[in-house]
């Protein structure tokens, strides 16, 4: 009877699926319910395990429906029990956790089963499949008490089990899972109260390395969860660190990290002696200790800690950088030592001679400590580790250690110089950047300075730039430190002339710095004389612009320095404030006419009044919207001119100030367009005139995009307000095309299109449309239904009425705006010379550009080379050719290759940037479009470039190839 | 049962020879050093007595080892302060009579210098050696080099007979075997052997030897602190029973290396800018490369242009190995050698003698290192006259040589033929060392965890200071043999012993808890039967052995002083413990007694004394532990009880 029910039930199964095959492929949605029913079909089929397992293969490789989630677990369930093969119950399993994962599906149901058939399963893996699909539930339903504790309960019970991959699940489970304990208290009916740290840390002792470290990871994972973890567990994190297997300490160096976090003060006893010191110390000896472990990874781990661990008492962190040199049982100085010494003796410059680094005095035999002396150098052998990836680490803590501690900043300067001397260099610019960082703290010796400057011969350009930076907020301690660093400077100006701006950059802050120690200086560097005059320098030259910019900026608060200068450095002050006015601050000179105060940067207005303007000013253009033509299209040619000349004046609300005019000067386009008499001339005469509306279309399409892309920080409500602009641009750009168009086909597909795009704009915001009363989309979506029946002529009809009586939107002001900028450094487009190359190969051209507030550079900057002949070359630079020195700057390096065919004469190419863009990355994501029709989006995708930087010429001449 | 042999260690120390003070003995007194008995013998030649903090390569590796019945010899080194017969060690002291082959179970060349290698001609063709010789690849292809190098100088230059020859350094090279890093070679059935990387020299490798559970490290020469080449020596934790481990800077603890690294480019660098020479005399092999490495890098990375050059010969055949061997190199190397092998040097170029009078700046590398002949003597007469030029000496420099004359200061220096040359170009000291230091040998022991330690290579006052740190910190044996003295170290072997399965499972069953590799009290009885041994439960082995079974039962009786009645002190006693044991079942019974387990607590009055009660507690054997805990906790009285009791 039921074999016969059983029959039944298939061929009901079977008829759906016939079903499925005649219907046409539109409605696929209606056959989706029988998903669970085919399933059960194909296990049922399978006449192996290896064929069932296939059919699940197949069946996980497609998603499955939230409501159909339930059917499908049914019948996965059922076969469990019935197969014998446990790798398709391991699949069953597998597929279970994965099921309940789904959005939507409540996997509380499936619970019991899971439990139940966990009791009974016999196969190892296939248990330890299954407690993982119980992870998946109980991670799941992270709110139900009781079924955490329950499923807590299970993964105690078979914590006992022989295989390591089950005790591992299980104790995932506990540290997923495993209760907070104020809550055990008040849910805990029935269920004995489990202290579920006093079991996970039986598990550190287990037998098999992989559970010790899912034991130490569970542990991890509940403090992660908030649960305060015990003091008693560090004791037995300790005597992991010792453990054979090097994931185990690994994840025990972690754990002793966190214990030492939450528990800095407790006091521990020192073994083997009466001394007790701070928990926090004795953790960071440890971690120190295992710098110097036979694993990279623990020592890359330990390293990586080290760095964050700050309530670390300043005797052992100095210890850190000691390793109590000796040699044959005396104690030794360090090269270090020893050149502080000899720098403070004054006898720097001397060369060393063979013995000086002779030993001293005896060391006690006793009291040298080979091992366990704990912090003991330990970054110093960090720092000295064979592997990168560990003097990464090691840089990176030193970094973060003396940011914190300023006397510890003091000492950990000669190790990070000699890492400017590394062989790698990732490693070499890590360091340097971490000077940076910690160059707040520090004063530099003139030794220091000397290493320090040797780096700047390197021929690796991001070497060098970061080291301008670092000498840019560098404080160098003596006049011949300065003098030094200027020399060195120079030479690095004659030896890469394209670090100008970088080395100009980084003397502007060295001169406003040491503004006291320049002063003496001035005679010499300007090499003037008491009595003699002497010849006036070249003013081109790039190092003597140099030197003048480190005197001017240290005049700036020096004002006795001007006193020294001659008449013709006043001269080439002036030329220089003005050519370089970044670079040369303003100078009150006694008795010379200056520069018009007026634009004197020191006295900067309030920022609250320009705000204020600019609020103003939209307002007001905001609240007459319905005043007659003539009077809105002056105030907005107005308002837009106000507005550039406050972006150009207040360099903050530059942002704000030009996305605004852009949004204005959009709308005073569209009033324009709308506003021609001719729209009620015939077609026919009107054909002229149309060119100005089409113009104004395409212009503000082009300005929409502007808008959209090249700010950073537009949010939502402002792409709204862009779209809809857009969309009434392309509502004129149609009704023009109807006027000046006679076949009816044309206009029916762009009819047809427009519509699209309208449904396509109601569908990305439809949260936003409440936002849009009475505006044009607002109208448009009313009489939608109409308009898809109506003929195209009909619709141009209705489109014109309603882009007439649209109102005008307010543009929100987002918090946040910055236009992308880009400038080009290189080439400087000065020069008369041609560059030569024979036709037909190419010519590398160096680019070298900085970019403003450019959200992901990478995959949007492009560089456009325009050739004399009007062909346009498009090129993509390479990822790594992109530097961040700072947020929201980037920095592009490249090369561009020109090419073209022989020129008769030098002529100019055009070189500028572009800004890719993508019209479908800024829509957000409706749960519409998850379910995965990505056809629509792909339609209305557009994808543009708009140029972002002034173009730069460069002279090229391509020549004949000589036969 | 079998008995199992325990590795001894002999050592024996040539007469120490200074000058060479006319000696016949061998560096193997035959008289002094006593025919070991047993198995194991470790012979080791320590450096000739050279001034301090010097001389490291300069001696005679030579140690054998005998472990678990084998035999093995560890490198095979010549000592270089010596021409005469001293020179090899003296191979005839290891068997008297028979052949060496028969008494070796193989010979292991850790490194190719010289002095763990250059006797291992002599040994194996005039001596007559035929067993396998092991050694890494690189060893392997570089060792021949320096044999041949060495060969001609002795018999070339100096004309001495009775050397080996060309043909017999090939025939030696013949019967060795190459090894890979970390493979285990089964030398027989029971010896294998095992290499781990050693930084030092290229191909310098480290060497676990193990017969059965028995095992021993030597390291060779090794060090702990990666240079430009080479990275760290490495060892996982293989727990031996001994480590021999070198100790040349057994009291010393280096600074980092960057200090050294950077001074040297300052100084090169310095010299070079403004226009002068500088000569750095080196060994061809090891250092120099180093050295190379760190100009080369520093040259491309500062963009200099000065030219620097090496000297030819034996160097060209050296660096073409060490671009070979790219997987025995450092990290950096090896990550970037598909781009570009770090040793095809783009900036280092071969020298020609009429290089040296080149006009303006440059870099020359020259050998020999200490300046007491060849291309680097000749190359210094002509630089030295003028300031702007610069030698720098990489290593150290033995007494008499021009090297160590200019290092110790001299401005004027006689020649051959009562000429004197002034010198005026200065003079540099850069230590570039690749042995471990204190520190370094110290880890190597936290790292490898060895039972107990022989430090070798190194002199004796010095070891005697790591001797007491590595006991007083690892609380191992050490070991420093002093001269002709034996070592015999026992080892407790482990034996491996059946278990039923049923046993082991109910064992497992009961505790719960896993307690990882702590020992664990099994219950069973031991059979040994037919050298074999079987631990079964005790029933099966009563049944095996056809024995009746008998209870054993202790009983043990405590006095207690507590004048209330015998009930109240049960009780007392009852919640006493109960309060104490939770992890126990205690029962009170009705009769009066306490029950823990199975264990059986009376109480009662004492015959004489009416304020002292007796426990009686009784317990089987079974439960030996827990009982022998209550009485003792019971020995210690009962808290005073809340109501005020006496």
């Amino acid at each position: 009877m039921a074999a016969h029910l059983k029959k039944r039930v298939y061929e009901e199964f079977t008829k759906v699926v016939q079903q499925q095959e005649e219907i046409t492929t539109k409605k696929l949605r209606l056959t989706k319910p029988s998903k669970s029913a085919a399933l059960h079909i194909d296990l049922c089929k399978a006449t192996s395990p290896a064929d069932a397992l296939q059919y699940l293969l197949q069946f996980a490789r497609k998603p499955v429906e939230a409501e159909s989630v339930e059917g499908v677990v049914r019948i996965l369930l059922e076969h469990y029990y019935k197969e014998n093969d446990p790798s398709v119950r391991l699949k069953i399993a597998s597929l279970l956790g994965l099921l309940s994962k789904t959005a939507g599906f409540s996997p509380d149901c499936i619970m019991d089963d899971a439990i139940n058939i966990l009791q009974n399963e016999k196969s190892h893996q296939v248990l330890a499949q299954l407690l993982d699909t119980l992870l998946a539930i109980g991670t799941k339903l992270s709110e139900n008490q009781a079924i955490q504790m329950r499923l807590v309960d299970v993964a105690c019970k078979h914590l006992t089990d022989t295989s390591h991959g089950v005790r591992n699940k299980c104790l995932q489970l506990l540290g997923n899972l495993g209760s907070l304990e104020k809550s055990v208290t008040k849910d805990a009916e029935g269920l004995a109260i489990r202290d579920v740290q006093k079991i996970i840390g039986d598990y550190f002792s287990d037998q098999d390395p992989r559970v010790r470290t899912a034991a130490i990871k569970a542990m991890l994972q509940l403090h992660e969860r908030g649960l305060k973890l015990h003091q008693t567990i560090y004791n037995q994190a300790c005597k992991l660190l010792s453990d054979d297997y090097e994931q185990v300490r690994s994840a025990a160096v972690q754990l002793i990290w966190v214990v030492s976090q939450l528990y800095p003060e407790s006091i521990v006893p020192i073994p083997s002696s009466n001394e007790e010191i701070r928990l926090v110390d004795d953790a960071f000896g440890k971690i120190c200790h295992m710098v110097s472990d036979g694993s990279w990874v623990v020592r890359v781990q330990a390293a990586k800690l080290l760095g964050s661990m700050e309530q670390v008492s300043s005797h052992f962190l100095e210890q850190t950088l000691d390793k109590k040199l000796m040699s044959d049982l005396r104690r030794k100085r360090t090269a270090h030592e020893r050149a502080k010494e000899l720098y403070s003796s004054g006898e720097f410059s001397s060369g060393r001679k063979w013995g000086d680094d002779a030993p001293k005095e005896e060391v006690d035999t006793g009291a040298v400590n080979l091992i366990q002396s704990g912090a003991c150098g330990a970054f110093v052998h960090g720092l000295e580790d064979e592997m990168y990836e560990v003097r990464i680490a090691a840089v990176e803590a030193l970094c973060m250690l003396a940011q914190s501690s300023s006397s510890f900043a003091e000492k950990c300067l000669d190790f990070l110089v000699d890492m400017f001397n590394d062989e790698i260099e990732e490693v070499r610019l890590q360091s340097i950047h971490t000077m940076r960082k910690i160059s707040n703290n520090i004063t530099l010796r003139e030794d220091q300075l000397d290493t320090i400057l040797g780096v700047l011969e390197d021929s690796s350009r991001d070497i060098r730039e970061a080291l301008h930076e670092l000498l840019c907020c560098a404080n160098v301690s003596t006049k011949e430190g300065i003098h030094l660093a200027l020399v060195e400077l120079l030479k690095n100006l004659t030896k890469y002339p394209t670090d100008r701006d970088s080395i100009w950059k980084c003397l502007k802050f060295l001169g406003s710095r040491h503004p006291t120690l320049v002063l003496p200086l001035v005679p010499e560097l300007l090499s003037t004389h008491p009595f003699f005059d002497t010849a006036e320098p070249d003013m081109d030259d790039p190092a003597y612009i140099a030197v003048l910019v480190l005197i001017f900026n240290a005049a700036k608060s020096c004002p006795t320095m001007p006193a020294l200068f001659s008449d013709h450095t006043f001269r080439h002050y002036a030329y220089l404030r003005d050519s370089l006015s970044h670079l040369v601050p303003a100078l009150r000179l006694s008795g010379r006419k200056l520069v018009s105060s007026a634009v004197s940067p020191n006295i900067t207005p309030h920022e609250d009044p320009s705000h204020q303007f600019l609020q103003q000013s939209l307002e007001r253009v905001y609240s007459l919207q319905h005043l007659d033509p003539q009077g809105t299209q002056e105030l907005l040619e107005f308002t837009i001119r106000d507005l550039q000349r406050l972006g150009e004046l207040q360099s903050e609300l530059a942002g704000v100030a030009d996305f605004s005019a852009a949004y204005l000067r959009c709308q005073l386009l569209l009033i324009k367009a709308l506003q021609e008499k001719l729209w009620n001339v015939a077609a026919p005469l009107y054909l002229k005139q149309s060119d100005l509306a089409s113009a104004a279309a395409k212009q503000i399409m082009e300005e929409t995009y502007k808008m959209e892309f090249m700010y950073s920080g537009v949010e939502n409500k402002q792409v709204v307000i862009i779209h809809h602009m857009r969309l009434q641009a392309k509502a004129l750009q149609l009704i023009v095309t109807a006027r000046t168009t006679r076949g009816v086909d044309l206009l029916f597909g762009m009819c047809e299109k427009f519509l699209q795009e309208v449904d396509f704009f109601q569908r990305c915001f439809i949260a936003d449309l409440p936002h849009l009363q009475d505006s044009f989309v607002d109208k448009l979506l009313d009489l939608m239904p109409r308009l898809i029946t109506s003929k195209p002529a009909e619709v141009v009809k209705i489109l014109q009425t309603m882009l007439r009586q649209s109102t005008f939107l307010h543009l929100p002001l987002p918090e946040q705006i910055h236009k992308a900028s880009a400038t080009i450094i290189e080439p400087a487009g000065e020069s008369d010379n041609p560059l030569r190359f024979t036709s037909g190969l190419v010519v590398a051209l160096d680019v070298d550009a900085t970019l403003e507030h450019v959200q992901d550079p990478q995959s949007t900057v492009k560089v456009q080379v325009l050739y004399p002949d009007g062909q346009a070359q498009m090129i993509h630079p390479k990822p790594a050719d992109f530097r961040n020195p700072g947020p929201g700057r980037h920095r592009l390096i490249t090369q561009v290759y020109l090419s073209h065919t022989a020129w008769t004469e030098p002529c100019q190419v055009e070189v500028r940037l572009l800004l890719a863009y993508n019209s479908n990355s800024r829509i957000p994501k409706s749960p519409w479009m998850e379910g995965g029709e990505i056809s629509a989006q792909a339609e209305t995708s557009i994808e543009g470039t708009i140029p972002f930087s002034k173009s730069v010429k460069v002279y090229i001449m391509p020549k004949p190839t000589r036969r | 049962m079998r008995s199992f042999p325990s590795p001894r260690a002999l050592q024996a120390r040539g007469p120490e020879c200074p000058g060479g003070l006319g000696q016949a003995a061998g560096p193997w007194p035959s008289g002094r050093g006593q025919r070991a008995v047993g198995e194991g013998r470790v012979w080791q030649h320590l450096p000739g007595p050279v001034p301090a903090g010097a001389g490291q390569d300069v001696g005679r590796s030579c140690i054998l080892v005998s472990i678990g019945g084998k035999n093995v010899m560890l490198d095979c080194g010549m000592h270089m302060g010596f021409n005469d017969d001293r020179r090899f060690p003296d191979f005839s002291y290891i068997t008297r009579n028979g052949r060496l082959t028969d008494f070796l179970d193989c010979v292991i060349i850790s490194h190719f210098h010289l002095d763990h290698c250059g006797a291992l001609p002599y040994f194996s063709e005039m001596v007559g050696y035929d067993g396998p010789i092991y050694m890494t690849h690189p060893t392997q292809a570089i060792c021949p080099i320096l044999l041949e190098d060495y060969r001609k100088i002795a018999v070339d230059k100096k004309g001495e007979a009775n050397f080996f020859t060309s043909q017999m350094i090939k025939d030696c090279m013949k019967k060795v075997v190459a090894v890979r890093l970390h493979q285990t070679v089964q030398v027989d059935e029971e010896l294998q052997i095992k290499a781990y990387y050693a930084g030092h020299v290229l191909g310098a490798a480290m060497f676990q030897i193990k017969v059965g559970s028995e095992s021993v490290v030597y390291t060779g020469d090794y060090n702990m602190t990666p240079d430009r080449h080479l990275g760290a020596a490495w060892i996982d934790k293989c727990r031996p029973n001994l480590l021999i481990t070198e100790s040349t800077y057994a009291t010393t603890i280096r600074d980092s290396k960057r200090c050294r690294e950077r001074d040297f480019l300052k100084k090169v660098h310095e010299t070079v800018e403004r226009g002068g020479k500088v000569l750095i005399p080196v060994f061809a092999l090891g250092r120099a490369q180093e050295l190379c490495i760190l100009l080369e890098t520093f040259w491309e990375r500062m963009n200099l242009k000065a030219p620097i050059y090496f000297s030819t010969g034996l160097t060209e055949k050296a660096n073409h190995y060490y671009k070979l061997f790219i997987t025995w190199t450092n990290q950096k190397i090896r990550k970037t050698f598909v781009q570009r092998n770090m040793f095809e040097f783009k900036h280092i170029k071969a020298f020609d003698r009429a290089f040296a009078d080149n006009p303006g700046p440059m870099v020359v590398f020259a050998t020999p290192g200490m300046l007491h002949a060849g291309q680097s003597l000749q190359i210094f007469r002509k630089w030295a006259g003028n300031e702007k030029n610069m030698v720098i000496m990489p290593g150290y420099c033995v007494q008499g040589t021009v090297g160590h004359k200019i290092l110790s200061g001299q401005r004027k220096l006689e020649m051959e033929g009562r000429q004197v040359l002034e010198i005026r170009m200065q003079v540099e000291y850069m230590s570039f060392s690749a042995h471990a230091d204190a520190k370094g040998i110290m880890q190597l022991v936290g790292q490898a965890e060895p039972e107990s330690v022989l430090l070798v290579h190194g002199e004796a006052k010095k070891m005697e200071f790591l001797k007491q740190k590595i006991e007083q910190e690892f609380r191992v044996s050490c070991y420093m043999p002093a001269n002709g003295e034996t070592v015999t170290l026992p080892t407790s072997p482990s034996i491996p012993v059946g278990i039923s399965l049923g046993l082991l499972k109910r064992e497992m069953a009961q505790g719960l808890l896993p307690d990882a590799k702590k020992p664990r009290l099994l219950h069973g009885t031991l059979i040994m039967k037919d050298s074999n041994f079987r631990l079964v439960s005790s029933e099966q082995a009563l049944k095996e052995l056809g024995l009746a079974e008998h209870q054993l039962r202790f009983t043990c009786r405590v006095h207690l002083h507590d004048s209330r009645k015998e009930q109240e002190t049960a009780m007392r006693v009852y919640s006493h413990l109960k309060s104490l044991l939770k992890d126990h079942c205690v029962q009170h019974l009705p009769d009066g007694s306490v029950t823990v387990e199975s264990i059986l607590i009376q109480a009662a009055a004492h015959s004489e004394d009416p304020g002292t009660k007796v426990l009686l507690v009784s317990w089987t054997y079974q439960d030996e532990e827990l009982g022998s805990y209550l009485t003792s906790l019971l020995k210690k009285g009962l808290p005073p009880a809340p109501s005020g009791g006496s």
